[in-house]
């Protein structure tokens, strides 16, 4: 077990020394930099010696990679020293841009979890339990639809259905709140927010959880130790619930798992639309403006955080089944 | 060889299409999901080629005297803030979402199915690099790569293509690999080594077929998907750019502005992005169901 967990370890190396590379190189592709974007952004003229300055004060004027005192050994040794740096475009520290935001991001990422989780777990198993039936299309038509539905959309949807009924209950328009408050100091400002956007990611979220569960019920069902339970006479609802359930639900807790570290840095698109201040957010200013600094270490942020669920997942099944581990 | 005789047999024809459309029938029948996602497909599709036929105006073209009418007899769908029928741009919409669709899934799934497979019948240290590389691509969120490789590129419909096959590849290759790496243990291939056959030979003429089953799975879902990453991009601005009717371009800027007063404006296009994914996902859905016998009832 411990040889396996340092293996899956060291695989990781490999992987994130892929993904910064890729990273920078992608972000030096793009042409311009956060300095011509800064000074001549705004159309006016911008004098050489100036973005030079600026360049040479960010070390943009480095030569990229091949050398000791390069802009790659600038973002990788950073993470010797434990130094992100700092944003290229507001100058503070990266991990203060980013704690500024993840509070906020972790909180929506746990909410549409919840949201996904009491949304796919029981449609699972109805789904299954009655399989081939209207209600078992019914659901699989609501979980493909969850696919679907661009969340973006569900999100002006949501919007725009709380402006018209607020309007016609309470007589004057309702929004969420923009501004975003602790949980801790104000709950019910908080989740008045953050519920909307929560259930739109977490709609569509729900999707692939439904359907895992669905189908890991289905083959639980089949199972002897089912027709066991069955011939000895319990309750149907005894064996779905305590014999079926629970060892259908390890695939579906590696979903939801896996699906929650891509949540964090990939509600890009629903933060847009309800205007929160989140890590999504955050990514798609820097990209506009050209930040690199605070570009990569957002999406090498990301990339930890998926291969590490990743691995710990890995490691949870061979820890539970010993064949893998010997594969 | 003696060809055989062919019979022209009226009664025979008629029986031979009675058969087909029982058949289709039995499939509506055991695929209800999987047919209505047919049918969607197949309406798109319509749209789509016959787009300057059905539709009743200019798509491109701003009419200021007509701005943001509500749906009337003459607009069935309303008009936007630059007075365009909100229909025709839905109908026009079908064409760069189907051709976004169709090029990414094709390009990204056969990427995916030669990678794949060639991972799979060389193994060793190829295998070994090939899935790192895949390791490294599939750590990104879909939507931030995409993002970054347009960043990169500028916007328009070409790199937004590009933005979206990219990681398709590594995601049909894994799938791929999968099968590929069973397909390799069976002696025919060994056979067709002992023959003499180049490599390449062996991936595209008799490794590849036996891949077809995921390749299409792979192939119609990543149809869906790139509709619905198009939109996307295009809704934050950095995809299709105006005046090309895009949907996820409906929805950008004014849609979000007048959604109180026009809810007709960003209602519609919201539906046809999802109708579209949803059909080519339950499409795909059948598919996997009627080829791959293992993942039925999945």
């Amino acid at each position: 077990m411990y040889k396996y967990v340092v293996k899956r370890l060291l695989m990781m190396i490999p992987t994130l020394i892929g993904a910064a590379v890729l990273v920078f190189l992608l972000l030096r592709a793009i042409p311009g930099d956060v300095c011509e974007v800064r000074l001549a952004g705004t159309g006016l003229y911008a004098d050489p010696a100036e973005i030079e300055l600026c360049q040479k004060s960010l070390g943009l004027d480095k030569p990229l990679i091949l050398g000791l005192d390069t802009q790659f050994t600038d973002f990788v040794g950073g993470y010797f020293t434990f130094d992100l740096g700092e944003s290229m475009w507001t100058g503070k520290p990266i991990t203060y841009e980013i704690g500024l935001r993840f509070k906020l991001s972790l909180q929506m990422a746990i909410m549409a979890t919840v949201v996904a989780v009491a949304i796919a777990i029981p449609l699972g198993i109805i789904s299954a339990v009655k399989q081939d039936t209207w209600i078992d299309y019914a659901v699989r038509a609501f979980s493909i639809a969850g696919i679907a539905i661009p969340s973006f959309w569900l999100g002006i949807m949501i919007i725009l259905g709380l402006l018209i009924f607020t309007q016609a209950w309470l007589g004057e328009p309702w929004m969420p709140p923009i501004d975003y408050v602790s949980p801790l100091e104000d709950p019910w400002r908080n989740l008045s927010q953050l519920i909307w956007p929560a259930v739109a990611t977490g709609y569509r979220y729900s999707a692939v959880a439904t359907r895992m569960t669905r189908s890991a019920m289905l083959e639980v069902l089949r199972e002897d130790y089912v027709r066991t339970a069955r011939a000895k006479g319990l309750m149907e609802k005894v064996i779905i619930n305590h014999h079926a359930l629970k060892n259908a639900l390890l695939p579906v807790v590696t979903i939801i798992a896996i699906e929650f570290a891509f949540l964090i840095g990939g509600l890009v698109v629903t933060e847009q639309v309800f205007n929160l201040n989140g890590l999504g957010k955050l990514f798609v200013e820097s990209v506009g403006n050209q930040d690199f600094a605070l570009t990569q270490q957002l999406v090498m942020l990301v990339v930890l955080v998926f291969v590490f669920t990743n691995l710990v997942v890995d490691v949870f099944y061979a820890w539970l089944d010993p064949r893998i581990r010997y594969s | 060889m003696a060809t055989p005789e062919v019979y022209i047999d009226s009664e025979g024809l008629a029986e031979d299409q009675r058969s087909l459309l029982g058949k289709l029938a039995g499939l509506c029948r055991r695929q209800p999901l999987g047919a209505a996602g047919a049918l969607v497909v197949i309406a798109m599709i319509v749209m789509a080629v016959f787009a300057n036929l059905i539709s009743p105006y200019d798509p491109e073209l701003a009419a200021f005297e007509n701005m943001l009418q509500a749906p009337n007899a003459d607009y069935w769908f309303g008009t936007d803030q630059f007075g365009r029928d909100i229909l025709t741009r839905l109908i026009y919409g079908a064409r760069t979402a189907l051709f976004v669709g169709f090029t990414c899934a094709f390009i990204g799934a056969t990427g995916g199915l030669v990678l794949g497979v060639a991972s799979a019948y060389f193994g060793g240290r190829f295998d070994l690099i090939l899935q790192r590389i895949m390791d490294v691509f599939m750590a990104f969120p879909l939507i931030i790569l995409a993002l970054a490789v347009v960043a990169t590129l500028g916007t328009g419909i070409q790199n937004v293509i590009i933005a979206i096959t990219i990681p398709f590849i590594p995601q049909c290759a894994r799938v791929v690999r999968s099968s590929a790496l069973s397909i390799r243990e069976i002696p025919y291939v060994d056979a067709a080594r002992a023959c003499g056959f180049s490599d390449l030979r062996i991936i595209l003429r008799h490794m590849a077929p036996n891949v077809m089953a995921p390749y299409l799975i792979m192939l119609t879902t990543f149809v869906g998907q790139a509709i619905l990453l198009e939109a996307s991009l295009s809704y934050l601005g950095l995809g299709v750019q105006e005046p090309t009717p895009a949907w996820g371009l409906m929805l950008q800027g004014g849609a979000e502005e007048y959604a109180e007063s026009a809810p007709w404006v960003p209602i519609f296009p919201g539906i046809a992005i999802s109708l579209a994914v949803f059909g080519f996902n339950l499409f795909g859905d059948a598919l996997r169901d009627l080829l791959d016998p293992k993942l039925r009832n999945r």
